[in-house]
């Protein structure tokens, strides 16, 4: 399958003063930004990505960091140094004021920090605004702003002016105004920043709402590192102009590509970012359902448990067994360990958030399982694993005593009938 | 004493010969047009009895502010009537109209050029200055050369005089629209002359307004001098009362300059408004025009 880049930045410099070209020139050959302090100020420099159709890129950093500028340059509102941006195919560079226009009409629209809605027009004119640009009738671009404008939580406000509006519901116009004007691509510039905390999370969520409705490609831009975690699918972290780092959330969080980056994650509230996946093991404690009762205790003796998972033929998770009743059954000379296997085994789907964890492992001694859609055991989350994960302990700091729960019996009683048995055969 | 001397005014003067000679054609036709437009209007605010035009006015002073300035309007106007300054009243306001719409139709279009290119606006800036602070006399002397005498000079040197507030603050306007705003405009493909139109003269609007209003109050500073040159007027009678001394007319004449400057700048500063009663007139007759057309889109948006 070959996926669909919907907007491509290569090499992209912007430096804004007297002689940008050259200062362009020589940040290329490796000069620093202050090197070129004297011919201009560097505000992006060298930034190269790709954005794939139908997901959700978020550019991060601190105010300063060129975030602002690289956003604009995607749609032409700058002009770029040097460096290509293609937009649904077509590169930006270099083309007519009418084309860069067609582009923007046809391909790209945008969400401003501060809303930017036209103060002396209606809700429902401004949501239609972008139509309009198009050449839309006015019939018919009234009646699609209508089914957007329902679309995003604004019905009965058509008629109303920006200025009578919250700020949550304007940015529901401005939201709304580049998701009527049909594009493919969506530029969000630090979109939520200017809401009050709780109208952002909820912004947030329909956000992730309407794309996955809608399939848009979004590019946002923003300084809040949960957001970008919250929102993105992938993430570009910006520092001083340069991009320092292009991977999912859990790859920033848990691989940063520098000390920089590390900071920058540090206070993340990583229960809420960090999935099952991220933080799960390979099982060790495991048996097949074939293997009998005298691997299960062989199993549990070597690894000092007293549970182990079970499994079917099939690699599906059948349940747990534990010491003291496999113990019976190897004293009773059973071998059909089916029978007393315990469905009590926690199970998880891989992306469940750490924060939903924790009250499930309070609940077992067991490590909590983590299956996929068709019951397959993909890894076990053990209380200590997850503590680490949430208290962010380095996985470089050694081998964490990850075995529990603890042996029930006495290592000397199980070998013992494990002997015994070998002799009684 | 020395002899050193630049020859500056002479200079000046030569170009004006040099423009006189070469351009004559020219500025008989602007002067014929200009005195054409000022006798209809003056046509139009002088012919009908009196009562006719105050009532008019009183009822334009009632939509845009409201029934105490109708009241105010039309006590100055009778007083006016009653100080027997009542045509060279209006051949004054003809005067200040004319000359106010065409200083309009020329400093926007400035101010817009200003406010779009730096370049402009470095140019602009100083001429503006220069013609603010010359002594207004002075454009008289070369505007009587090239329009002779009578009511064309005056509106000329009027123009010159009031420009500068009507392009300073329309590119004032302009500069502060919400920069985001337009880019908004840019965004979603607009053309700049539809986000002039759509975008930056509405938001400049309020500042434009001010422009305007203030044109047409340095318009009516400057009747006073369009009478020394021979137009009509209030102006006129002001010129009379100073050459005999006469200080009943020069009283009566000011006062009723007084009335009408009143009169315009709060009439001007109303529309500029927004808050105003046809402000909202404007207001209500757009949201009754998109109200049906929502309704009937209901179906569509369920």
């Amino acid at each position: 399958m070959t996926e669909n880049i919907a907007v491509k930045a290569e090499n992209l410099y912007k430096v804004f003063g007297r002689r940008p070209a050259e200062a362009a020139k020589k940040l290329a050959a490796g000069a620093s930004r202050d090197d070129v302090a004297s011919l201009g100020t560097a505000a992006v420099i060298d930034t190269s990505f790709e954005v794939k159709s139908g997901e959700i890129f978020v550019v991060m950093g601190l105010s300063g960091s060129g975030k602002s500028t690289l956003i604009r340059m995607l749609n032409g509102l700058l002009d770029a140094t040097s460096g290509t941006v293609t937009v649904a195919g077509k590169s930006l560079m270099g083309i007519s004021a009418a084309e860069l226009r067609e582009v923007r009409r046809s391909s790209i629209s945008m969400v401003f920090q501060h809303f930017a809605l036209l103060p002396h027009r209606t809700v429902i004119d401004n949501v239609a605004y972008g139509l309009e640009v198009q050449g839309v009738g006015r019939e018919e671009r009234l009646a699609r702003a209508s089914k957007i404008i329902g679309l995003v939580g604004l019905d009965g406000r058509a008629d109303s002016m920006p200025s009578e509006l919250s700020g949550g519901m304007q940015q529901r116009v401005g939201l709304a105004r580049a998701l009527a004007a049909d594009t493919d691509v969506l530029l969000m510039d630090e979109a939520f920043s200017a809401l009050d905390p709780l109208i952002r999370r909820e912004m947030q969520q329909q956000l992730i709402e309407l794309q996955a409705e809608l399939g848009k490609t979004i590019i946002f831009i923003t300084h809040d590192l949960n957001e970008a975690m919250f929102l993105g699918d992938r993430i570009a972290v910006m520092r001083d102009g340069r991009i320092v780092q292009i991977g999912s959330p859990e790859e920033i969080l848990t691989d940063p590509a520098n000390d920089y980056v590390a900071q920058f994650v540090h206070d993340v509230d990583r229960a809420r970012v960090l999935t099952a996946t991220s933080v799960m093991e390979p099982v060790r404690s495991v048996v097949t359902v074939t293997a009998g009762p005298r691997a299960a205790l062989r199993t549990m003796r070597d690894l000092q448990t007293s549970a182990t998972f079970v499994l079917n033929r099939d690699g599906s998770l059948a349940g747990v067994v534990r010491d003291k009743d496999v113990m019976r059954q190897v004293k009773a000379g059973d071998t059909e360990l089916r029978s007393i296997i315990r469905e009590d085994a926690t199970t998880v789907s891989p992306d469940t958030l750490l924060v939903d964890l924790v009250e499930l492992s309070v609940g077992t001694d067991l490590p909590i399982a983590v299956i996929d859609g068709t019951s397959r055991l993909l890894g076990v989350i053990p209380r200590v694993t997850l503590l680490a994960a949430l208290g962010n302990v380095s996985s470089a700091t050694g081998e964490l005593p990850t075995i529990e729960p603890a042996t029930t019996i006495p290592i000397s009683l199980i070998s013992e009938a494990l002997a015994l048995e070998g002799v009684a055969q | 004493m020395s002899d050193f001397r630049i020859p500056l005014g002479s200079g000046a003067e030569i170009v004006i010969d040099f423009i006189t000679e070469t351009f004559g054609v020219v500025f008989d036709i602007i002067r014929a047009i200009v005195n054409v437009a000022y006798e209809a209007v003056d046509a139009v605010l002088v012919l009908p009895p009196f009562w006719v035009i105050i009532a008019v006015f009183v009822a334009l002073a009632l939509a845009a502010r409201g029934w105490k300035f109708a009241v105010g309007t039309a006590v100055g106007l009778v007083l006016i009537v009653g100080v027997d300054q009542w045509e060279n009243a209006m051949d004054t306001l003809a005067l200040v109209l004319v000359a106010s719409v065409i200083t309009i139709a020329i400093a926007i279009p400035l101010g817009i050029v200003a406010a779009k290119s730096d370049l402009a606006s470095g140019i602009i800036r100083p001429i503006l200055d220069f013609m603010q602070t010359m002594p207004a006399f002075v454009y008289l002397i070369p505007a009587l050369i090239l329009f002779r005498i009578g009511v064309v000079p005056g509106i000329v040197a009027t123009i010159i005089f009031a420009l500068a507030p009507g392009v300073r603050l329309t590119e004032l306007g302009i500069r502060g629209v919400d920069r985001e705003v337009v880019e908004a405009g840019q965004a979603f493909g607009a053309s700049p002359r539809r986000i002039l139109r759509q975008i930056q003269l509405p938001l400049a609007m309020p500042t434009i307004m001010a422009g305007i209003n203030q044109v047409i109050m340095l318009s009516l500073s400057m009747v006073v001098i369009a009478g020394m040159v021979g137009a009509k007027g209030l102006g006129a009678q002001v010129v009379a009362s100073l050459n005999r001394i006469d200080v009943a007319l020069g009283f009566e004449a000011g006062l009723a300059v007084v009335i009408l400057a009143i009169f315009l700048d709060r009439m001007t500063s109303a529309l500029g408004g927004g808050s105003t009663p046809i402000g909202r007139i404007l207001a209500a007759k757009k949201s009754a025009t998109i109200v049906p057309t929502i309704r009937d889109l209901e179906p569509v948006r369920s």
